[in-house]
């Protein structure tokens, strides 16, 4: 395999990798929060959260490139920081996937945590955990199969990501040309060699991913009590 | 019945049924590089108000396009980007042969969103103090080769190297330019001009000997063969008057 | 003895459904809150634990679990609750569902080990399982022994047999029975089985549509007759006795209380034992005169106490004093016109059967 095509992949796995650790760490107070309120803001925050599952990925990388340019709210914030501008970093993938990979993680948390309901929270107060003993020491450990499916969709999705990409991304070896990217230009280029190569990586992978997910469903390991 | 509308319908019967020439008109499907779309539908309204015949417009990437085709995508024409694509399916066998010829010649222009960055002679690239340069990528765009031989010949290509940002094609670098994440990039000359002038932002126009020519070819496809629009749409392009027209849209002649 | 009771004034509004009780219990023994569905009992017990903010005023043995300005919340008050389904931690082996309250106590509060709990509720063999390999009575063994794990100061229980077959429930009740006798840790013991509450309760609060109707000691409260009507068939009295003679040849037993005995199925207790009689007043009737020509055993000589009403109009309740004991007997209101019975008249009180419940 060429250098091209593995640092498209190490940067593609790479990438994936931390959005779906920060993910992980944002999603699961949006999910709990989301399971747990009476708020009326649930309904607003529940469908910003859902935005990236019906909006085209060229709407999100069009308003993503503009609200992170030198004129763009979250531009102005970052270039205070001293940070520069995000499009065509990989700091800037990083936001964007974080964005648009939001919903495949947050939904399958937020179901695990309502199909808990109160109940074993209750227990554990009046086994004398605080709130914070509890989320930690029951309610994690009891929405695990939410947090597994949650981080492999995450995960898959963000190595699956091309349009939010390819608008903010600038195409640049090493840094945000990730692999969905490269598969584009090969075909756009007419080399098509290179482009099954990829293709049926991914295609792969996507369908490992599927498997696996498939054979940990937990309903299917509650059925086999 | 003397209103307006009535005489309208009237016309429009009488043209119906002798004034055009009805017995011939036909349908075109045409496959247009991205960066000709703005010329072409005007180019388009024309001929079918001029001809009768009607014009199916899809705009795209000239290599999509050519993978389209290659698999049996319905167009009768094709307006690539480039003169490789139409030479390669010419080979192939499914462009009719002899058909191809030069409709456009595409210029290239530096340029910044902003009115103070770039210079005349496009000195900006020696001395500026900027983060990112975008141009279309060289591997798929045509424009974006022009552009990568404007930077050799300055001999910039290596010490540039880590602040080029890439479109996919010279529409998303236009833009990339546009909403200021790149300070400055090559774009085409018909995407930033209006009426003869630069329409806003600063920009250099490069000369023409700095890059090899950007020859935009259009081709007549096999399944547009036997089709009298395809073959008309072709030569329309040709005519002088429609010449005069690409050439007020920022392409050479 | 204030320092030892817990106290509760409580107010706290649904939507259709209101609860005010102002309660002093006390801080030993079984206290049964009793009630229909819908009653309180369930809301009045979360209220005490802090699971539900209810305005007012709880303290136990003088310590205030909240008040006006204070509101201590669940995981601070020294309780334990075990819930009508057991709600064993799914994740964790028994061991460590048993662990996990106590490991969160200081351990210079810990009054019972975990051996104790272990050993009380019969569950030694189950420590390494996951609970979903457990049957539902053993489940809630399990969540009973992890609630006095954490060696609370008062233990709550919501229905916990309500949720468990008939089996079950014969299967965990004399745990509960253990408890009530080995432990000093006081029970509030939430159900609607008349049969659980003569067994195990003391004390009884009688709740009905948010208000305590009634509240006291087992037989003062079950002998009232404004009350009964919250029974209907399961309306009688708890009679403490002893057991002072067997008849080997009959398999009989006859167990003594203060103002008679009574002869009952032999059910192997030793002579000496204390047992809890329960007798329904649809199973007392009463006669002017002895009548020895029937199959009834058991036969007491009484004297009115007092008359009520029935759950029905044909139906009357009649209070009868045997000694310092009182039963209660449920007849038609057309037999008590024609013995012409009134307060204050001897009478004898036939017993047809009498449950011998502990």
């Amino acid at each position: 395999m060429s250098d091209d095509n593995l640092s498209a992949l190490l940067l593609t796995f790479k990438l994936a990798l931390i959005v779906t650790f920060l993910l992980l760490l944002l999603g699961t107070p949006i999910a709990w929060w989301l399971a747990r309120t009476r708020s009326r803001l649930k309904g607003i925050i529940g469908a910003i959260v859902a935005l990236p599952l019906v909006l085209p990925p060229s709407v999100m990388g069009f308003y993503l490139l503009l609200l992170m340019g030198p004129d763009g709210p979250i531009g102005l914030f970052t270039q205070a920081l001293g940070m520069g501008t995000l499009p065509f970093t990989f700091a800037g993938l990083v936001v964007a996937s974080v964005f648009y990979s939001l919903p495949f993680v947050v939904q399958p948390i937020q179901n695990a945590f309502e199909a808990m309901g109160d109940r074993p929270l209750e227990v554990a107060a009046t086994l004398r955990a605080g709130p914070w003993d509890r989320f930690f020491s029951v309610a994690i450990p009891l929405a695990a199969p939410g947090f597994l499916t949650g981080g492999v969709l995450g995960f898959a999705h963000t190595v699956g990501e091309f349009g939010v990409v390819l608008m903010i991304g600038g195409n640049i070896p090493g840094e945000t040309r990730v692999v969905s990217v490269q598969i584009y230009d090969y075909v756009e280029a007419l080399e098509y060699g290179d482009a099954h190569l990829l293709s049926g990586l991914m295609l792969l992978f996507s369908f490992i991913v599927l498997l696996t997910l498939y054979s940990l469903d937990p309903g299917k390991r509650r059925t086999r009590r | 019945m003397s209103t307006p509308i009535a005489r309208i319908i009237g016309a429009v019967l009488l043209v119906t049924v002798f004034g055009s020439p009805s017995s011939q008109a036909g349908t075109v499907s045409a496959a247009v590089a991205a960066n000709f779309a703005a010329p072409m539908k005007a180019i388009a309204a024309r001929f079918e108000h001029d001809t009768g015949h009607r014009v199916r417009l899809s705009f795209g990437a000239s290599g999509r396009f050519f993978a389209q085709i290659r698999h049996g995508a319905p167009f009768d024409v094709l307006l690539s980007a480039d003169d490789e694509k139409p030479a390669r399916l010419e080979a192939a066998g499914l462009a009719v042969p002899g058909s191809r010829f030069t409709y456009a010649l595409g210029a290239i222009v530096l340029w910044s969103a902003r009115p103070d960055l770039v210079d005349a002679q496009g000195r900006v690239l020696e001395t500026g103090t900027f983060r990112h340069l975008a141009l279309a990528n060289p591997k798929l765009a045509p424009y974006g080769e022009a552009a990568r031989s404007v930077l050799q010949k300055r001999g910039l290509w290596s010490t540039l190297r880590g602040r080029l940002v890439y479109g996919e094609n010279i529409a998303q670098t236009y833009q990339f330019v546009a909403s200021g994440n790149a300070e400055l990039g090559f774009v085409a000359l018909s995407q930033v001009l209006k009426d003869g002038q630069i329409r806003a932002g600063s920009a250099w126009r490069v000369p023409a000997e700095l890059y090899p020519p950007i020859r935009q070819q259009a081709v007549l496809l096999n399944r547009g063969a036997d089709n009298p629009a395809a073959r008309a749409l072709l030569d329309y392009l040709q005519s002088p008057a429609v010449r005069r027209l690409i050439r007020h849209y920022g392409y050479g002649p | 003895m204030s320092s030892g009771d817990l106290q509760a004034n409580l107010a706290l509004e649904f939507p259709g459904f209101e609860l005010a009780v102002d309660l002093r219990l006390p801080g030993r023994g079984v206290t049964a809150l009793f009630g229909h569905s819908g009653s309180g009992k369930t809301t009045l017990l979360r209220c005490l634990a802090g699971l539900e903010r209810a305005r007012g005023r709880v303290s136990i043995n003088g310590e205030i679990w909240q008040d006006e300005k204070t509101f201590m919340p669940v995981h601070q008050r020294p309780l334990g609750y075990v819930f009508q389904e057991a709600s064993l931690f799914p994740h964790l082996s028994v061991m460590a569902n048993l662990q996990y309250g106590m490991r969160r106590v200081a351990a210079t509060t810990l009054r019972v080990s975990l051996e104790q709990a272990i050993e009380l509720l019969g569950i030694g063999h189950l420590l390494q399982r996951r609970p979903d390999r457990l049957s539902g009575g053993e489940r809630q063994r399990v969540a009973i022994a992890r609630a006095l794990a954490v060696s609370p100061r008062v233990l709550c229980m919501d229905e916990p047999l309500a949720a468990l077959d008939w089996a079950r429930r014969q299967e965990i009740l004399p745990f509960l029975e253990r408890l009530h006798d080995e432990l000093e840790i006081p029970l509030l013991y939430v159900t609607h089985a008349a049969d659980e509450v003569a067994r195990l309760a003391d004390h009884l609060v009688v709740m009905d549509r948010g208000r305590a109707l009634a509240s006291g000691p087992l037989n003062e409260t079950l002998a009232r007759l404004d009350l009964p009507i919250q029974l209907g068939e399961e309306a009688g009295v708890v009679l403490q006795a002893r057991i002072a003679e067997r008849d080997q040849r009959w398999h009989l037993a006859r167990a003594e209380f203060p103002g008679g005995s009574l002869w009952l199925r032999d059910s192997g207790h030793a002579i000496g034992d204390a047992v809890r009689l329960r007798v329904l007043a649809r199973d007392v009737s009463l006669a002017l005169t002895p009548q020895a020509d029937s199959s009834i055993l058991n036969r007491l000589a009484g004297e009115v106490d007092a008359v009520g009403e029935g759950e029905h109009p044909a139906l009357r309740l009649v209070r009868v004093k045997v000694g310092d004991t009182v039963l209660i007997s449920r007849i038609t209101a057309r037999s008590l016109a024609a013995l012409g019975l009134a307060v204050g008249m001897p009478v004898w009180v036939q017993i047809k059967s009498a449950a011998m419940v502990e």
